[in-house]
Order: C-alpha cells, then sequence, then structure tokens
C-alpha cells in the first residue's frame, strides 16, 4: 500500500505541475499588457514600470511561473489586477458559497440517489425499475440551469418559499445561508442523482448475481436482510468512485448554477475578471478548480486500494 | 429494433430535420424585431410564442438547433480525430512509454472539465461558438481516447490479429485494417452519448455568455434572455429547455438502442 501510495503521490504532483504550466502558458497567450490596460493609453511610461515592478510583471515569463506557484504553496496567490486586493482573500470569501453548494448537492444527490438505484435494483424489470430508470433518462438529459430557473419560477415566484436569488450569508445563522442555498443545490444534484443511481442500480444487479448472494440466502436470510447485509455494501465501492468523481463535477457546475441564482461564488468571480481581463484571477481560480478534481480523484484512488487490495497492482 | 431505438430516433431525426428545414424555411424571420407583437404566448400565429423584440420563438428554436448541432457534432468530430488515433497507438504500443504518455496525457486533460477550458479559452481570445467547439472538443478527446485503447487491447490478444501479424503487417496497419472496424460499433455508441453531451455543454457555454455571441441563435442564450422575464412571460424559458431536453433525451435513447442493436456486450462510460 505505501508503495503504490507513494506511486500515485508521484503522479499526482507531476499532473499538478503540468497542468500548472499549461494553465500558466495559456493565460501568457492572451494579448495586452495588465499594467497599460489598468493605467489607459495616455499613462506616463514610468508610472506604467512602478506598476509593474507592483505587480511582479516586470521579471521574465520563466521566473513570473516560478513566483507564481511558489506564492500558490504558501497561499499566496498574487494582487488582483482590478481590485488591488490579494487574490487568495477574493477566493477565499467566494469558496465560503461555492464550496458549502457542491457539498450541499453532493448530499443531496446521494440521499436521493441511493434510494432510487437500491429500490429500482431490488426490482429488476418490474413497474417500479421502470419508472426510476424512465425519471433517471429524464434527469440526465434535464440542463440543471434550466432546471434552476423553473425552481425559482415555481418555488420562489409562485410559492414564495426561497428567494429568487442571492445569498443570505453565513452571519445571519447557519440555516438562513443553507436556505439560501436550497434551491440551488437541489437544481445542480438532480443531473448528477440520475447518473448515481443508474450507477447504483447497475452495480447493485451485478452484486445480486454473485454466488455469495445465493449463499446468503440458502443460510436462511430473507431477501430483504441479503439485499442490505450483502449487497448494498459490496455495491458501494463502485459507486463510491462516481461520488469522488462528481464532487469535482459539482464545483465547476456551480459555476454555471451560481449566475442563475446571482451567487457570489466563484462562478462569478470568474465571470467577472474574464470581463475585467483580470487574468490573474482566471487564472489562479482556473488552478484551483483543476487542483480540485486532480486531488480529489488521487484521493479516491487511494481510498478504492485500501478497500480493494487487487487494485494496488495496476497502475 | 427496440423501442429505445425507435423513440430515440424519432427524436432526433426531428429535431436534425428541423435544422436542416431552417436553412430553406422558418415560419417567419428569425431575426426580424415586431415590437407590438412582443411576449405573445403560444398562439395559432406563433406555436411557441414571441419573445420580448417579437421575434417567433419557433423560428429562433429552428434555428438555435442548427447551433446546437453543428458546436456538438464538431466537437465529437475533433474527439474521435485525436482521441481514436492516440487510443489505438496506445494498445498498439502497450506498456511503452508512449502508451504511458498518451495515458497519462489523457488524465491531465479529464482533469480540465470543458467549462474550465472554456473560461480559459474565452479569458485570453474573447467568447463565441467556435471556443464552445474546441472546450468540449477537446475535452472529448481523452473519452475517444480511452474507450479504443481499452476496446483495442482486447482485440490485440485475439488470433486473427495473430494471423494478420504472421502475415507481415506492421502495427499501425492492423490498428487500421482489423482493429478500428471491430471498435467502429462501440465509437458510434459513445459518439451519440458524446454528441448529446455535447448539446447540453453548449447550452450551459452560452447560456453563461462563453459560447454563441449574438446574433448566432441558440438555445442556451435564448434561456439567459429569459431569466429576468420568467415571471411574466415563462414560455421563454419553458420552451428552449424543452428543446433541449428532447434533443439530449433523443440522443441518449438512440445511443441506448444503437447499443443494444449493434452488439449488446459493449459498455458506454457515461461520464
Amino acid at each position: 500500500m505505501l508503495r503504490y501510495t507513494l506511486k500515485r503521490l508521484l503522479s499526482l504532483l507531476v499532473s499538478l505541475a503540468v497542468a500548472s504550466v499549461v494553465i500558466f502558458a495559456v493565460i501568457e497567450v492572451a494579448p495586452g499588457d495588465p499594467a497599460s490596460f489598468m493605467l489607459g493609453v495616455n499613462a506616463q511610461e514610468d508610472t506604467l514600470a512602478a506598476l509593474r515592478a507592483e505587480l511582479g510583471l516586470d521579471v521574465s515569463k520563466t521566473q513570473r511561473y516560478f513566483n507564481w506557484i511558489s506564492g500558490m504553496l504558501v497561499g499566496d496567490f498574487g494582487t488582483s489586477y482590478t481590485y488591488r486586493t490579494p487574490v487568495s482573500q477574493m477566493i477565499a470569501d467566494r469558496l465560503w458559497v461555492s464550496l458549502p453548494l457542491a457539498l450541499y448537492a453532493l448530499t443531496l444527490s446521494t440521499l436521493i440517489a441511493f434510494p432510487a438505484g437500491i429500490y429500482a435494483a431490488a426490482r429488476r424489470g418490474k413497474p417500479g425499475d421502470l419508472t426510476v430508470m424512465g425519471a433517471t433518462q429524464l434527469g440526465i438529459a434535464v440542463p440543471n440551469f434550466w432546471f434552476a430557473m423553473m425552481l425559482v419560477l415555481i418555488f420562489a415566484i409562485n410559492l414564495r418559499w426561497f428567494n429568487a436569488g442571492g445569498f443570505a450569508g453565513w452571519d445571519n445563522g447557519f440555516w438562513t445561508g443553507l436556505h439560501s442555498l436550497t434551491l440551488p443545490a437541489i437544481a445542480l444534484a438532480l443531473p448528477q442523482a440520475a447518473i448515481l443511481a443508474r450507477v447504483m442500480r447497475s452495480s447493485l444487479l451485478d452484486i445480486l448475481a454473485e454466488d455469495f448472494m445465493r449463499t446468503a440466502r440458502a443460510k436462511g436470510l430473507t431477501r430483504r436482510q441479503a439485499l442490505w447485509r450483502h449487497g448494498v455494501r459490496n455495491a458501494l465501492i463502485p459507486v463510491l468512485t462516481i461520488i469522488g468523481l462528481q464532487f469535482s463535477f459539482l464545483l465547476a457546475g456551480s459555476i454555471i448554477i451560481e449566475q442563475v441564482f446571482y451567487l457570489p461564488g466563484l462562478g462569478r468571480l470568474v465571470f467577472q475578471a474574464i470581463s475585467a481581463r483580470d487574468l490573474i484571477v482566471v487564472e489562479s481560480v482556473v488552478m484551483l478548480l483543476v487542483f480540485a478534481v486532480i486531488t480529489v480523484n488521487f484521493l479516491v484512488d487511494l481510498a478504492y486500494a485500501a478497500v480493494d487490495p487487487r487494485l494496488r497492482s495496476r497502475t | 429494433m427496440s423501442r429505445n431505438l425507435i423513440l430515440g430516433s424519432a427524436l432526433s431525426s426531428l429535431v436534425v430535420l428541423a435544422a436542416l428545414v431552417s436553412f430553406v424555411w422558418t415560419p417567419y424571420d428569425h431575426a426580424a424585431l415586431n415590437i407590438p407583437d412582443k411576449l405573445q404566448p403560444p398562439n395559432a400565429q406563433h406555436w411557441f410564442g414571441t419573445d420580448h423584440f417579437g421575434r417567433d420563438m419557433f423560428s429562433m428554436i429552428m434555428v438555435g438547433a442548427r447551433t446546437s448541432i453543428a458546436v456538438a457534432l464538431v466537437a465529437v468530430g475533433i474527439g474521435m480525430a485525436l482521441g481514436v488515433p492516440l487510443g489505438l497507438t496506445a494498445a498498439a504500443r502497450k506498456g511503452s512509454w508512449l502508451d504511458e504518455v498518451i495515458m497519462r496525457g489523457n488524465d491531465l486533460v479529464f482533469a480540465f472539465p470543458s467549462l474550465v477550458i472554456a473560461i480559459l479559452i474565452t479569458a485570453v481570445f474573447g467568447a463565441g461558438a467556435i471556443n464552445a467547439i474546441i472546450a468540449i472538443g477537446i475535452f472529448n478527446i481523452p473519452v475517444f481516447a480511452r474507450i479504443t485503447r481499452g476496446a483495442a487491447l482486447s482485440l490485440w490478444e485475439r488470433e486473427f490479429i495473430l494471423a494478420a501479424r504472421v502475415a507481415g503487417k506492421g502495427a499501425a496497419r492492423i490498428s487500421a485494417e482489423h482493429i478500428l472496424p471491430n471498435v467502429a460499433n462501440l465509437l458510434i455508441v459513445q459518439g451519440t452519448i458524446q454528441f448529446s453531451l455535447g448539446i447540453l455543454a453548449e447550452a450551459g457555454l452560452s447560456y453563461v455568455g462563453l459560447g454563441a455571441q449574438s446574433p448566432t441563435p441558440s438555445w442556451g442564450r435564448m434561456l439567459a434572455d429569459a431569466q429576468t422575464m420568467v415571471s411574466f412571460a415563462p414560455h421563454l424559458a419553458l420552451i428552449p429547455g424543452l428543446a433541449i431536453i428532447v434533443t439530449v433525451l433523443g440522443l441518449n435513447l438512440l445511443g441506448d438502442g444503437l447499443r443494444d442493436w449493434l452488439d449488446p456486450r459493449i459498455r458506454v462510460a457515461r461520464a
């Protein structure tokens, strides 16, 4: 296990390093000099030079890359070109919306998908199964931002149970904050729940066909006991992998959903940064998202190998 | 033929037909402003109603289908054109450094969701439908590379491949003449699934302003425009949304149906 962990850790570090070079290189292709963009066309040459020095733009590209990376390692993401505030602070503020939203959505999607998938598998081929499968087919086809708009129309505009948008903030209490993230989380969770329910169902069906399930029934367990004690637990392994993968997609997906609900999360930050050509913010947010995806996949791989020793020999 | 295949091909053909017909005929000019008739709900003159500029929604949906299909189709094309040769090469050189580089490269691209690629491209080059195509296309490359490699690896163990090697064929020729035809079915099915994911991704990207720009009609942008008016004109949001759902549902059913019809054994990855 140690050997496997070290090997995967090395590959994680290489992936992160290559990803950071790619992101830096793409952003570097961008035409224009941030300093002259900020100061306008009539800026004096010495003012420009001073600003470039302040932003750390007066050194070579290689040097800037290493400054960027070494800064990020200690939590310094540089200074925003437009707001002149530390990027790390801006990202941290927004993460307090995006991260809870993604976690909330992940919880909801698991709570919906598990019962639905188990129910469908236990009633394979019967009307209950067909209904669940039909619903998931529809769930996969529904764009989450459109579903979000429909939720706003029904639950905010007509029923007035929720606000149509905005974030109350965590300062007004945990439940107030959670309440304003509920509709966005539902919208984000639905398509993921549809996929997860299908994975749960097919994984459980594979397990139900195993010999040990027949043994469990033969030793006198009822169908229900066998399903819960031996079936579901074994079926969870592939399902957990998908949950891990979904988390990163939820974090990225929340960027779109935030637009529907005018939530001050990472998505709003990145779109504002794009229109203001605040490339250092774009660069850092993108790096953070990619870091999250790569790291979550790494953790899922490790968890998977810990549960199933056969996987350790594979690379 | 299964029910999935029939329903899926019917829905998909309907959308493709609407897009094709829109080149020669639409009920109204999709760009013609007609302010006096604005925000009409669906009626006999305007089957899908009119938008806030009085434009005919039915015509806009028809023309919007072109954008969705074009973006998703070209993105699948990019994914296949680059991913399949990569997958074939990796399988032919299994275990070599080339295989390792290709597969690690794939993992890396996988870490960039298409939305993130689109954000990067847009930040540098500005928004447009081409960016959406590139972003979704790049995301498709590892999908096709992985599925091709996986299927090709098991084929390389088969006896008919051994026979081809004995006959003196090289790895490249075997890949093209024997491996590729045998993974074609799988690629068609996965292509259908990626096509439907591409439609969804295009809608999402143009909704947040990273895809097709005005005046190119697009379902995602119609939804973005509808957002502030959804309370008094719900049809503005309902209709483009239903168009997306019908298209994606149709393609998914078609993919499932094709899979069962072409080869019941193959399994499709749905990311």
